[in-house]
C-alpha cells in the first residue's frame, strides 16, 4: 500500500530523517491560515498516489501566502491524472545545492532488502539504473543481521559524502533502514535527498510502500480502498478485483487462472472488463454476490465464468450463478465454464437453468467474444 | 525419483486442527500422502482423521523421528513463527501454503533455512505433488498422472489446468511445484529447474510464470547460460494486466520498472523457450520439442 507523501514525511519524522517543515490542509481556509505559518518561499503540492504528479502540475512553488493558499485552492478538489486531490501539502522551501538519491526496497531475487544509493538524485532510479548502471549502488542486506557499518560505510563514500555530511548521511540510511524494517515496507526511498547551502541533508520528497499482508501489526495505516467503484465494492465483499475497460466481465478461482482468462478473451477478440478472483473454496452465496457484482456493472454485457474446482465445488459456483444470473441477469450474457469437484452437479444445475456449460476454456471464452460482437 | 517429495516423504502438518487443515490433511491421506503428526499449539492429545495432534514441532518429531517435511497451514500473523519452529527442529522440507505472510517474514524464514540446510516452497502456494507417490499441498489429487513432465509455477489453480491439459493428452507429470505466488518465495524457478535438471525421471519442463517481478527472466538467463539440457516450454499469465495494479497475488503487479509480461516472454524465447499463448498450447508445445 502505497502511503501518501505526507504520510511518508511523519514517518521520516518520527524516525529522525530530516525533512523541511510542513502542514497539510483539506480546505482552502485550511490553506489560508496554514500558508500564514510558515515564513518564505513556500511549495505547494497536492497529495496523490499516481506517479508523475510533477508534470501534471501537482507541485507549484508559491512566493507568498496569499499565492499559497490561491494554488492549494485551486489544486484541492482537481484530478491530477485521474485522481482527486482531497488534501494538499505545504513546505517550506528549501534551496538544494545537489540531489541525491537513497532507497531501500525488497529484493525478489536475493530475497533481501536491497539498499539503492546514488549521487544523481531527482531522477526516476530505474532510468538512471538501466542507463548508466555505473552510477546506482545496490548493496543487498542480510534481513537477519540488518545493515552493518561497512555497508553504511560503502554507501556514503558512493555518494561522494565525507565529513559532517557523510555523518548525516549514515545516521539517515541507518534510520531509514529502521523505518523499512519496522513498518514492513516494501520501499522507503527519498527523492531526492538534498544537501543545503549550509551543508544540511534534507528529504525533500518521500515514497514509502507498506507491505498490505503486514497492515494487521500497522493499523494506523488501514484506510479504505482506493480503487475504482467495482475495485471497492469487490473488496467489501472479500474479494480481489481490478477493473478494465471491457464489456467481458470475468470471475475465476485463483489469480493465475483468472489472469490467463482474462488473457485468452483478449486472445479471442474480446476485451476483458476486469480481472476478480473468488479465491479458493467459494461457496455459493461468495459466487452469487461477485456474479450481481458484474451482472449489474454497466459496462458488463457478458459475464464469463471460468472456475477450476480444488476446494472450489462446481455445484456451489452452478447455484451461486444461477441465482444471480436469475435476479439481476436480464439483458446479460453468460457463459460457464467449468472443471473439476462435483462438476457433473454443477453443469446439470446450469443446464436445467437455461445456461449450455462448457468444457474448455479456450471454447467459452472464444464464444464469450463473440457474443458481444 | 521425481524431486522434492515421494513415497519416502512423512509429512507434519501444522495447523492441522484449523478447517482448512483438516480438510486437506484427509485430503492428503486419502491420496496416499503418508501424514505422520500435525501441530496445532495448545491441541496436543487430539486426532484429526487418525492423526496424532501435539502441541510443538520439537515433540512431534521426538515421538516420531521419521518425520521429514513440514506443511505449514497456520494463520499468516503466526505463520513465520511456525516456520522457524519446524526448521529449528532438524526439518529439511517446509512446504507454507498459508496466504498474506508478511514479506519481511518470508525474507526472514527463507535466508534462515539456507542456514540450516533446508528448503522452504512457498509461501503463497498450491504445494508440491509427485503423482501417484505423494502430495504435500491443496492441489487436487486426480487430475494429476505420473509422467515425464516437471511443472514449476507461480500459481495454483492456473498448474491445475496446464496439468489436466498434460495429462488428458496421455502424458504425465514427474513432480509439480508451486513455487508461490508471493514477492519473495523460497524455492525459485532457478533452483526448481536445476533439481529437475538432475532429475532422471524429468525429461521435460513446464515453466509458469506471470506478471510481476524478474524471476522468469532470471530462470531464461540461467537456461542459456548453462545451456539447459531438457527442453523447457513456458506460459506467461497477465498479459492484459494494467500497469501499477496487484492482479490477486501479491507478487503479481507490474511496478517498479520489473514484471512487464513481454519482457519475460522475450527473454524465454531467447534462452530457446518456446511460450504458449494459451494452456492448451503448452500440450502442443510439450508434444513438437
Amino acid at each position: 500500500m502505497k502511503l501518501y507523501e505526507y504520510e511518508g514525511r511523519e514517518l521520516f519524522r518520527r524516525y529522525g530523517i530530516p525533512v523541511a517543515d510542513s502542514v497539510v490542509v483539506e480546505s482552502v481556509d485550511e490553506a489560508r491560515r496554514a500558508a500564514e505559518s510558515l515564513p518564505g518561499k513556500v511549495v505547494v503540492k497536492a497529495q496523490v498516489l499516481v506517479a508523475g504528479r510533477g508534470r501534471a502540475g501537482g507541485v507549484k512553488v508559491a512566493e507568498t501566502a496569499v499565492q499559497a493558499a490561491e494554488l492549494a485552492g485551486r489544486m484541492l478538489g482537481s484530478e491530477i491524472k485521474g485522481e482527486k486531490v482531497e488534501k494538499v501539502l505545504f513546505t517550506a522551501y528549501t534551496e538544494i545545492v545537489k540531489e541525491l538519491y537513497l532507497g531501500i526496497i525488497v529484493d525478489r531475487f536475493k530475497k533481501a532488502p536491497q539498499v539503492i544509493a546514488s549521487a544523481e538524485g531527482g531522477v526516476e532510479i530505474e532510468e538512471l539504473a538501466r542507463t548508466s548502471p555505473e552510477h546506482v549502488l545496490k548493496v543487498e542486506v542480510n534481513p537477519l543481521l540488518g545493515l552493518t557499518d561497512y555497508q553504511v560505510r560503502r554507501v556514503v563514500r558512493f555518494m561522494g559524502l565525507d565529513g559532517g555530511l557523510a555523518d548525516q548521511a549514515g545516521r539517515i540510511l541507518r534510520n531509514l533502514y529502521r523505518l523499512f524494517v519496522e513498518v514492513d515496507c516494501e520501499l522507503a526511498e527519498i527523492n531526492p535527498l538534498a544537501i543545503t547551502p549550509d551543508n544540511k541533508l534534507v528529504a525533500v520528497d518521500s515514497k514509502v510502500i507498506v507491505d498490505e499482508n503486514a497492515l494487521f501489526r500497522h493499523r494506523e495505516f488501514v484506510r479504505p480502498s482506493e480503487g475504482t467503484g467495482l475495485e471497492e465494492e469487490a473488496r467489501k465483499l472479500g474479494f480481489t478485483a481490478v477493473e478494465l475497460d471491457g464489456d467481458v466481465g470475468i470471475i475465476g478461482n485463483g489469480a493465475g487462472l483468472t489472469m490467463a482468462t482474462m488473457d485468452m478473451v483478449k486472445l479471442k477478440g474480446g476485451r476483458p472488463a476486469n480481472f476478480l478472483d473468488v479465491g479458493g473454496g467459494a461457496a455459493e452465496d461468495v459466487v452469487e454476490k461477485a456474479s450481481r457484482l458484474l451482472l449489474t456493472h454497466p459496462r458488463v454485457k457478458v459475464l464469463f465464468v471460468n472456475i477450476l474446482g480444488g476446494i472450489t465445488r462446481c455445484d456451489e459456483v452452478a447455484r451461486g450463478v444461477v441465482s444471480a444470473y436469475k435476479a439481476v441477469g436480464a439483458g446479460k450474457k453468460i457463459v460457464v465454464r467449468m472443471m473439476g469437484t462435483n462438476e457433473e452437479e454443477g453443469k446439470r444445475i446450469l443446464r436445467e437453468n437455461g445456461i449450455l456449460p462448457y468444457d474448455s476454456m479456450e471454447e467459452a471464452a472464444e464464444t464469450a467474444a463473440k457474443l458481444v460482437r | 525419483m521425481a524431486i522434492l517429495v515421494d513415497e519416502k516423504t512423512k509429512v507434519l502438518v501444522q495447523g492441522v486442527t484449523g478447517r482448512q487443515g483438516m480438510f486437506h490433511t484427509r485430503s492428503m491421506i486419502k491420496y496416499g500422502t503418508q501424514v505422520v503428526a500435525g501441530v496445532t499449539p495448545g491441541k496436543g492429545g487430539q486426532r484429526v482423521d487418525g492423526v496424532p495432534v501435539y502441541d510443538s514441532v520439537a515433540e512431534a518429531v521426538e515421538k516420531h523421528p521419521e518425520i521429514n517435511t513440514s506443511m505449514v497451514m497456520v494463520p499468516a500473523p503466526y505463520a513465520a513463527d511456525a516456520v522457524l519452529e519446524s526448521l529449528d527442529a532438524g526439518l529439511r522440507l517446509v512446504v507454507v501454503i498459508t496466504e498474506h505472510v508478511p514479506v519481511h517474514d518470508a525474507m526472514k524464514f527463507i535466508r534462515y533455512s539456507s542456514y540450516r540446510n533446508a528448503h522452504i516452497v512457498g509461501p503463497n502456494c498450491p504445494g508440491v505433488i509427485t503423482p501417484e507417490a505423494s502430495k504435500v499441498g491443496i492441489m487436487p489429487g486426480h487430475i494429476f498422472k505420473r509422467g515425464s513432465v516437471g511443472i514449476v509455477s507461480r500459481s495454483g489453480t492456473l498448474t491445475y489446468e496446464i496439468a489436466y491439459a498434460i495429462t488428458s493428452s496421455g502424458m504425465g507429470q514427474s513432480t509439480c511445484v508451486g513455487i508461490g505466488g508471493d514477492p519473495v518465495v523460497g524455492l525459485d524457478f532457478i533452483e526448481v529447474l536445476e533439481m529437475f535438471r538432475r532429475d532422471a525421471e524429468t525429461e521435460k519442463v513446464v515453466l509458469i510464470g506471470e506478471i510481476g517481478g524478474d524471476l522468469e527472466e532470471r530462470a531464461a538467463e540461467y537456461i542459456r547460460k548453462t545451456g539447459y539440457p531438457k527442453p523447457v516450454v513456458g506460459y506467461i499469465a497477465g498479459r492484459t494486466a494494467p500497469p501499477e495494479k496487484r492482479m490477486g497475488h501479491a507478487g503479481a503487479i507490474i511496478s517498479l520498472g520489473a514484471g512487464d509480461p513481454d519482457s519475460k516472454v522475450r527473454a524465454l524465447n531467447e534462452a530457446g523457450v518456446s511460450v504458449a499463448s494459451t494452456p492448451n498450447e503448452v500440450v502442443k508445445l510439450l508434444k513438437a520439442v
